[in-house]
Order: structure tokens, then sequence, then C-alpha cells
């Protein structure tokens, strides 16, 4: 069913206060990775409002949807997710990166409740999600496990054995993404260690792979439909990405991947956001139905 | 005398340590279908392929993905499966390390490590094959049972062990057929509790302190000492490297007064750097000798000759203990102006 305008700006809403939340955080925290975690944030607010089945107030339900979040760094959008959502206390983000704090930099499964695993060393996600989806298969259990994969991650070989395995077992029920943002600490990707042709590399490992511009909540809607509806194949969503989405003075650099945030840049990256979020409502207004 | 299953098994047949594991993960796998077996294309050598058989849709050979396995069993667990692991344990605790740590260790997860050709026993196919730092490595990572079973009545105890308590669990166990130590022969009651070392032969003049296959050499030793020498050699079963039975240390430590451990293993990190602890922090003097592989990578050969090469066999641990005889220590009871 194509996403309705009214459910596209309510998305659209939602992103955009959890954009201003991550940015608050980073602010909060002095630093952090926001660069990353301002272009995975549609995916998430999509995920967990509008696909994930879970309750608050059961954050271990036993039923519920899994979601693997593979590049822990961007702990610092997963967490005003989590609070937003109401698994946590929103003073908790106040704390973010500071000593005794629940919520490091990496989330820990362990003390941040609806965190389903501990992440952060990278190139581990898939492979816990494929577990889950797996435990799903031996339980009888139809949960879907949601696991999104940075780029630069992608260098790690354990995705690849990950990958080979979703295939082997056709773990449809594992729905992966790649927060494509073509940008890792060090420079692009593609200077780095070159990624490309990276959805041929998917197909080559037995995904279908829809390529999809990561920030338009109606393609990313789509392709997760796609992803839910019986296919035949594993689902790979490349969801093509700009590091630091709708903040003008960090889009597209890679130096963003971790960085401090005074007052006058917070100041600059409210302003920024707000501006973006006009474009996002008028694209939602012109394009949705 | 062992019970149950590790019986039964036992019984059965003559049965190498890991077609042992084999069979007492299949009696528990018949009881609990929660468990899973998973392995990376070592079905077969590490023997948990016996579960396969019985359970092939709660069996998943990964591949040779030694990372993936653990990221796969960790995710499992956090399901509510109770996964079991096996490769060989060089790979298990080298090369995935890093999942062990993270996303075993780090989540706390129910999953339960049987890592086989431990050691040198898996002599003939060399260094790329003996695991000497799976005890330093696993230890030093937090929540983790660790465990070296003597044999193979001892393995199906830690593996019924490992399932009936929640957490991970790392069994250390050999290639092959360990000697059997706690079979009919026995003489006393063989009662399995975790980090509670068993006291094999009774003894106060020195405390050979062994784990996994080194502890039937140790009670051979024993057993040897005192027809030849009048030598009462206690010798203690450390099968819980951790947590590890400080109590039986100390005590050992005051009764005997002399030490030495002997582990299939480097001798920096493993059963001697745990004892030593535990000494150094109790503040008790004593002789002390750590036998083991002396930081170096051990030859290629069988595992019987290897162990002879590093004096962690029978002989070897003669000639430590009359060693350690030789050396002088005072007789009174006077602790105070040794610390």
């Amino acid at each position: 069913m194509p996403l309705s305008k009214t459910e596209w700006l309510a998305l659209e809403k939602k992103a955009h206060e959890l954009r201003n939340l991550c940015l608050d955080t980073t602010y909060w925290a002095g630093s952090g990775h926001i660069g990353g975690g301002m272009s995975v944030m549609d995916m998430m607010t999509v995920l967990y409002h509008k696909y994930l089945n879970i309750k608050v107030e059961d954050p271990n339900w036993e039923d519920r949807d899994r979601f693997i979040l593979s590049k822990g760094h961007s702990g610092i959008a997963f967490a005003p997710v989590l609070v937003d959502k109401g698994f946590n206390d929103p003073e908790q983000l106040k704390t973010f990166n500071l000593s005794n704090s629940k919520m490091g930099i990496h989330l820990d499964a362990n003390k941040v409740v609806g965190v389903d695993a501990s992440t952060g060393s990278l190139g581990h996600g898939l492979s816990i999600a494929l577990g889950t989806a797996l435990a799903a298969r031996v339980l009888g259990k139809d949960y879907k496990t949601y696991c999104i994969l940075g780029d630069g991650e992608c260098d790690e070989g354990s995705n690849w054995e990950a990958a080979m395995a979703i295939a082997h077992y056709n773990a449809t029920n594992v729905i992966s993404f790649v927060d494509r943002n073509k940008c890792m600490i060090d420079g692009r990707t593609e200077d780095v260690m070159k990624l490309e042709p990276f959805a041929d590399k998917w197909r080559a490992f037995g995904f279908i792979v829809k390529e999809v511009d990561g920030h338009n909540i109606s393609e990313l809607c789509d392709a997760i439909d796609f992803a839910l509806n019986d296919p035949e194949k594993p689902v790979m969503i490349i969801a093509n990405t700009v590091k630091g989405e709708g903040i003008d003075f960090m889009a597209d650099d890679y130096h963003w991947h971790y960085g401090a945030i005074d007052e006058a840049k917070y100041n600059q990256a409210k302003a920024s956001l707000e501006k973006y979020y006009a474009q996002r409502v008028a694209r939602a207004e012109k394009e949705g139905v | 005398m062992a019970g149950g299953i590790s019986y039964t098994a036992l019984e059965s047949t003559e049965l190498s340590t890991a077609e042992i594991y084999g069979q007492t993960l299949v009696e528990l796998g018949k009881e609990h279908p929660e468990i899973v077996g998973l392995t990376a294309d070592l079905g077969g050598s590490t023997k948990i392929g016996a579960f396969g058989k019985v359970f092939p849709d709660r069996f998943f050979n990964v591949g040779i993905a030694e990372q993936n396995m653990f990221g796969i069993a960790a995710g499992m667990a956090k399901a509510g499966l109770v996964p079991f692991l096996s490769t060989f344990s060089v790979f298990a605790s080298l090369r995935s390390a890093d999942q062990l740590h993270t996303d075993i260790c780090y989540q706390n997860v129910n999953a339960k490590i049987i890592a086989t050709h431990s050691g040198t026993s898996f002599g003939q196919a060399g260094s790329t094959h003996h695991v000497i730092c799976d005890l330093a490595v696993v230890r030093s990572m937090p929540n983790i049972t660790l465990i070296c079973p003597a044999d193979g009545v001892e393995t199906a105890e830690a593996v019924m062990a490992a399932y009936e308590n929640p957490g991970p669990y790392y069994i250390r166990i050999n290639r092959g057929f360990d000697r059997v130590l706690y079979g009919k022969d026995y003489p006393r009651e063989y009662k399995f509790e975790v980090g509670k070392a068993i006291e094999v032969n009774p003894g106060t003049d020195i405390t050979v302190i062994a784990c996994g296959s080194c502890v039937f050499q140790a009670y051979q030793a024993a057993k040897f000492l005192e027809n030849a020498d009048g030598l009462k050699v206690r010798v203690l079963d450390m099968h819980t490297i951790k947590p590890i039975d400080k109590e039986a240390i100390i005590k050992a430590v005051q009764d005997t007064r002399r030490i030495i451990t002997v582990e299939d293993h480097n001798v920096i990190g493993g059963l001697g750097s745990a004892v030593a602890e535990v000494m150094a922090e109790a503040g008790k003097g004593c002789a002390f000798t750590r036998l083991g592989i002396q930081d170096e990578f051990a030859p290629i050969g069988l595992h019987e000759d290897i162990m002879s090469n590093l004096g962690i066999d029978c002989n070897g641990i003669i000639n430590a203990v009359r060693e350690a005889m030789n050396k002088d220590f005072e007789e009174d009871d006077n602790w105070d102006d040794e610390v």
C-alpha cells in the first residue's frame, strides 16, 4: 500500500524532530558521530514509526521485531530515537558520552532499553541479525530482523561471511540496509577502499538489491514493503544518503564523521535543519498522493 | 564415578573426549528443544555433527566462517535459544576473538563454546592448529566461565553444567583419545562442580595443580612418587580456570608449601598464571614451578611426544617434583616473617 501524503508528512515531521534531538544530544555531549547520525535518521524514523512491531511497555517482548544497528557509532542517532519512542528517560540524553552515563557512543544493550544488540565493533551486526532470524525459524516465530550497516563498515570481511550465510539460508526475514553516505573516518569510501560496484557485490552474494534515495521517505517505504512481501531472495536496501544531511556546513563532508558542536555551530545547524525541513515538506506535498 | 549421561556415554564404547561431548549434547538436545548447534565446517572433527544428525533443523554449519558463527550464536541466544558452538580452539579463541569478546561476553549471552583440538593435541598439524594462548585470551574476558576438563567423563559433566548455568561458557577439550582418569579404576568418589577443584590424590608434601590432559599425567606421577620416593603428592584437577578455586590453592600452599602447575598451554596467562595471581595476592610464600609451554611454539608430533618434549607428561612432572622437593623451607608455622 503506497504511503499516503498524510503519513509521509507525519514521518517527515518525526524525522525532523529526531534530527533536532540528535543535534541537541551532540551539543549536550560536546561532540559526537553526528555525520552518520544524520545520514541514517530517515531509515530509523521509518522503521521505528511505521514498521517495527515493538512494545514500549514490554521492550523484551519475545515476538517483537528486532533492530540491529550494525554501524553502532550512530548511537548518537539511535539514542534519541529510543528516548523519543519512550524506552528511556529523556534526561539520559543530556548525559550522553559523559562519565557514568548509561549511554556511551556505542549503545550497550544491557544498559539502554530497546537496544537489541551491543554493536560498535564493525562487521558484527549482520551476523547477529542472521542469528535472531534463524532463531525465529527454529522457534516458529514470524518476527522480522532489520539491520543497518554503514558503507565503510562493509570493508570488514565478516559482513560478507554473513551475507553468504543469509543467502544460503534464504533468510528473507532479515531486511538489510546500507547507509551509503560514501564517507568514512579517513576519507571517501572510494578513496580509502573502493566499494563499487557495490550493488553488484550484494547481488553476487545472493541478494535482491533495492537502491533508493535514503532521504526519501516514500522510496524507503516502497523498498521495505517489497522486502516484506515474500521476496524470492533476501533483500538489501542500499540507501544512498549524505553524511551530515540537513546541516549545510556538514553535508557530504567526511570530516564530520565525528565532530564537536559549540553554541555558534549549534545555532547554525538548527537554522539549517529548519530550512531543510521546509524543503522536505515541500517535496512530500508535491510528490505525495 | 559419574552418573547420568556421562556414565552412559563412557560405558557405551571406547569413545574419544569429543565423541563423548557429541553424545552428551545429543542427550541434552532431546530434553531441551531450545538447544541449537553451530559449527564452521568442523562438524565431523569436533563431533558436534552427532547433534546435527539427530536434529538437522537445529544445526547450522556456517562454512569456514568463525566470526559469522559467533555473531549468529549471539543473535540466537538473544532470541532465547541456547547455542552450542564447536570449532578448533585456536579459531574459537583467536579467529573470532572479537566476536567472542563483544557479541558473546560483553552482551553476556547464553552461548556455549565447546572448543576442541586444544593445546598441542592436534600435534602433527603444527602451530597453526595448536592453541597455546586460549586460556590467557578467554580468561581475561569478563562474564565467561572457562573450563578445561581432564577427560571425557569430566567433559560430559562440564557440558551439562554449561547448559544448566546461564551465561557464556568456553570448554576446552582435546582431539582424540584422552587417557580416562575418572573411569572404573578411579578410587574416589567423583563429583564435578564448576569452580571447585577436585583432589584427585591426597598429599601433604607438595601439590601439583593441573588441568586438561595433564591431570592424568599428574596422577600417574603422584602414584609413582609415592612408591618410589615415599612422597605424598597432592594432585588438584583445576578443571575450572575461571572462576578459579582460590580456596583450594591457598589451602595447598599452606598445607604443602610447594606448588607445581601443569598445563598444555603457554605458561604465560594460563593455569600457572592464574594460580600465581591467587598465591601472590594471598601473600603466601612457597616454592613454585610452572610446567607448560615455555613461551615458544611447540614442535610438531604426536600429542604424547609433544607432552614429553615439553615436560608436561608423567616423567616431566616427576622430575619437577623431585627438584621442588630439594628446595628448603622453614618448618615453623609463622607466616608473618614471610609476607
